[in-house]
């Protein structure tokens, strides 16, 4: 189990890093998204995974640490706060911008030989 | 009072939820009275609760009653009232100026700069790792908010670079705060520094991954050398209350690290004893000397104003690398002077800009400004503190800074880093002051005067300078006096937690 979750995990925050590092706003915020899915399952997983252990007394014979789904929780409404502002701030840069670059304009690409000959016509 | 440590947060909390409430929702005269009173109510209470902590010692707030290592406490020693009072006075400046029209130019500016002074007095007083996270997303989130106020284009593409930093480095701030849970099993401040001191080898590796992860986040909100390009940027792009009221958001990163990497990695961490130091000491000196270049390159005076911030905030990582208790009384002497000059800066800026017309405050010819003698005085004034030229205060910060290196083998990269750094401030702010005053057409000047209030705000701010100086001997008592606390650990940690007492 822990070995599925230590992979789930990384593979997220994986994804998540290489998305945040794309040029577009768009990839960039499903990055951002994805790294937090990351980060909540970790911090989960800070209170060690146990089986059969309910974080509520007197349900089990065994505890599980209840600090982690708090904190879980706490930053999962945060995470959701911070994601719908970042949505808007994206579409509202695409529509002052007039692009979806991060940058705020598009990078200056040299040209092809087909592009000029395309333009020229 | 019982209850005065937590005022500082809860007052603006209830002010900012007031205000978007009816009777003042669309009223903005009705905001910026109560906004005012009860700007000028906390700095009574900032004022207070810091005399209290002088007088009896730290006031530990155990939120619900729930002792710590357990429950939430806020922690007011003599370090965070001291920023508390000193974030309420930036804001007190601020708004007073905000008050003058720029809150005008959008919705909820009054509420949104109360949430932004709530994030930032909690994360001051918080004893808990993950409520100081959730202060900063507290104070980010009204700081994306304040940042895109009153639109344009400028603001936008600043806002989208700032926002999604600060993003990845929450989310990075949640795996530190997971690893040292993990490994620790605590969140509170000085149950952490106990914890760290009895792990073995092989937990220690992965906690000190997590402490490093941690640097990385308040690197990044201090500003620290290559986290800092959004910075200039940002500032400069931002309005003039709300650039001044960020130059205190980078001495809460600073602030952290002198909280975390002070008290939980310090010398007594065992196998963690100084993690953060081999990092810190070339990038603080590089941030130094990268803000300095920065000031000599800038076009704009707002843009040279943000690099100023980057300055201090290099000068204050020396300090923090340092890690001595002289250091950290230099530190907080010079942290004052600094937020508050700089924050002065950005608004007076803002002035010159508007009475410059289209050439705004751009180093270029242009007509002359309207008020030449009130402008040109404020900004000498700034100027000489921010050089650190006598007699005001950022020769006395600068020469404590430099005091508290004296003894240590990297004096002779402190010393003339610092030396080299303001010989070039003032040749790059004279520089800016003749362009900026001197150089003109003969245009008429523009109409524009500044608005009594915006005047008041400036001279609040600047007029703690020279207070700096004359009170030297109380405020250098007194930082002397809270450093000691923080590096005297029978205090800073063992008094916090039960039986420690």
């Amino acid at each position: 189990m822990e070995g599925i979750y230590a992979f789930c995990v990384g593979l997220l925050t994986a994804c998540g890093i290489f998305l945040a590092l794309r040029g577009r706003t768009f990839p960039v915020v499903v990055g951002l998204t994805l790294l937090s899915y990351g980060v909540n399952l970790f911090l989960f997983a800070s209170g060690r995974l146990k089986l059969n252990s309910a974080a509520v007394l007197g349900q089990s014979e065994q505890y599980s640490d209840p600090l982690p789904q708090a904190l879980v929780l706490t930053a999962i409404v945060i995470g959701f706060a911070m994601t719908a502002f970042v949505v808007i701030l994206a579409m509202r840069a695409r529509a002052d911008l007039g692009n979806d670059h991060v940058d705020g304009r598009l990078p200056e690409v040299p040209e092809t030989p087909f592009q000029r000959r395309s333009g020229s016509q | 009072m019982q209850h005065l440590a937590i005022l500082p947060v809860l007052l603006p909390l209830f002010t900012g939820a007031l205000l978007l409430l009816p009777p003042f929702k669309d009223a903005l005269n009705r905001q910026r009275t109560f906004a005012l009173l009860s700007i000028a109510a906390q700095l009574f209470i900032a004022a207070m609760l810091l005399m209290t902590a002088m007088q009896n010692g730290t006031q530990m707030y155990v939120l619900g009653g729930w002792q710590p290592p357990f429950g939430i406490v806020l922690v007011a020693d003599r370090i965070s009232t001291l920023l508390v009072l000193l974030c309420t006075l930036l804001c007190a400046g601020a708004l007073l100026y905000a008050c003058a029209g720029t809150d005008k130019a959008g919705q909820y500016f009054h509420p949104l700069f109360m949430f932004q002074v709530t994030g930032i007095n909690g994360a001051f007083l918080t004893g808990d790792i993950f409520n100081l996270f959730v202060f900063f997303e507290v104070l980010l989130i009204a700081s994306y908010a304040l940042l895109v106020h009153g639109g344009g284009k400028q603001k936008t593409q600043a806002a989208v670079h700032y926002v999604i930093l600060n993003l990845i480095g929450s989310s990075l701030f949640l795996f530190g705060l997971g690893i040292l849970y993990g490994t620790l099993g605590t969140l509170n401040i000085a149950d952490m520094a106990v914890k760290v001191r009895s792990l073995d080898e092989a937990e220690a590796i992965v906690a000190k991954a997590g402490g490093l992860l941690l640097l990385l986040v308040f690197g990044l909100k201090a500003a620290l050398l290559p986290l800092h390009f959004w910075l200039p940027r940002t500032y400069a792009s931002a309005s003039a209350p709300v650039a001044a009221l960020f130059a205190i958001m980078t001495k809460v990163g600073i602030y952290s690290i002198f909280r975390i990497h002070t008290l939980i990695f310090g010398a007594e961490a065992h196998f963690l004893a100084d993690i953060a130091l081999p990092w810190l000491w070339p990038m603080a000196m590089g941030t130094l000397a990268i803000g300095t270049l920065g000031v000599f390159a800038s076009p704009t005076l707002r843009l040279m104003t943000a690099n100023l911030v980057i300055i201090s905030a290099g000068t204050l990582l020396i300090t923090a690398a340092l890690q001595t208790e002289r250091a950290t009384a230099a530190a907080l002497y010079y942290m004052i002077h600094s937020t508050l000059i700089t924050g002065a800066l950005f608004l007076i800026a803002d002035l010159i800009s508007r009475q410059r017309g289209k050439a705004e405050d751009r180093f270029v010819k242009s007509r002359a400004i309207a008020q030449p003698r009130l402008l040109g005085f404020a900004f000498i004034i700034a100027a000489l503190a921010i050089i650190g030229l006598p007699p005001l205060s950022g020769f006395v910060g600068k020469v404590l800074v430099m005091r508290a290196a004296e003894s240590t083998a990297e004096i002779i990269w402190i010393w003339p880093l610092i030396l080299v750094s303001s010989l070039m401030v003032l040749v790059a702010l004279s520089r800016a002051g003749t362009t900026l005053f001197w150089r003109v057409t003969n245009a008429p000047s523009s109409e524009e005067k500044a608005h009594p209030f915006e005047v008041a705000g400036i001279a609040l701010l600047l007029v703690v300078s020279p207070l700096l100086v004359i009170f030297g001997g109380a405020v250098t008592e007194y930082t002397a006096e809270a450093a000691h606390q923080l590096h005297d650990l029978t205090q800073s940690v063992d008094a916090l937690l039960p039986g420690g007492n």
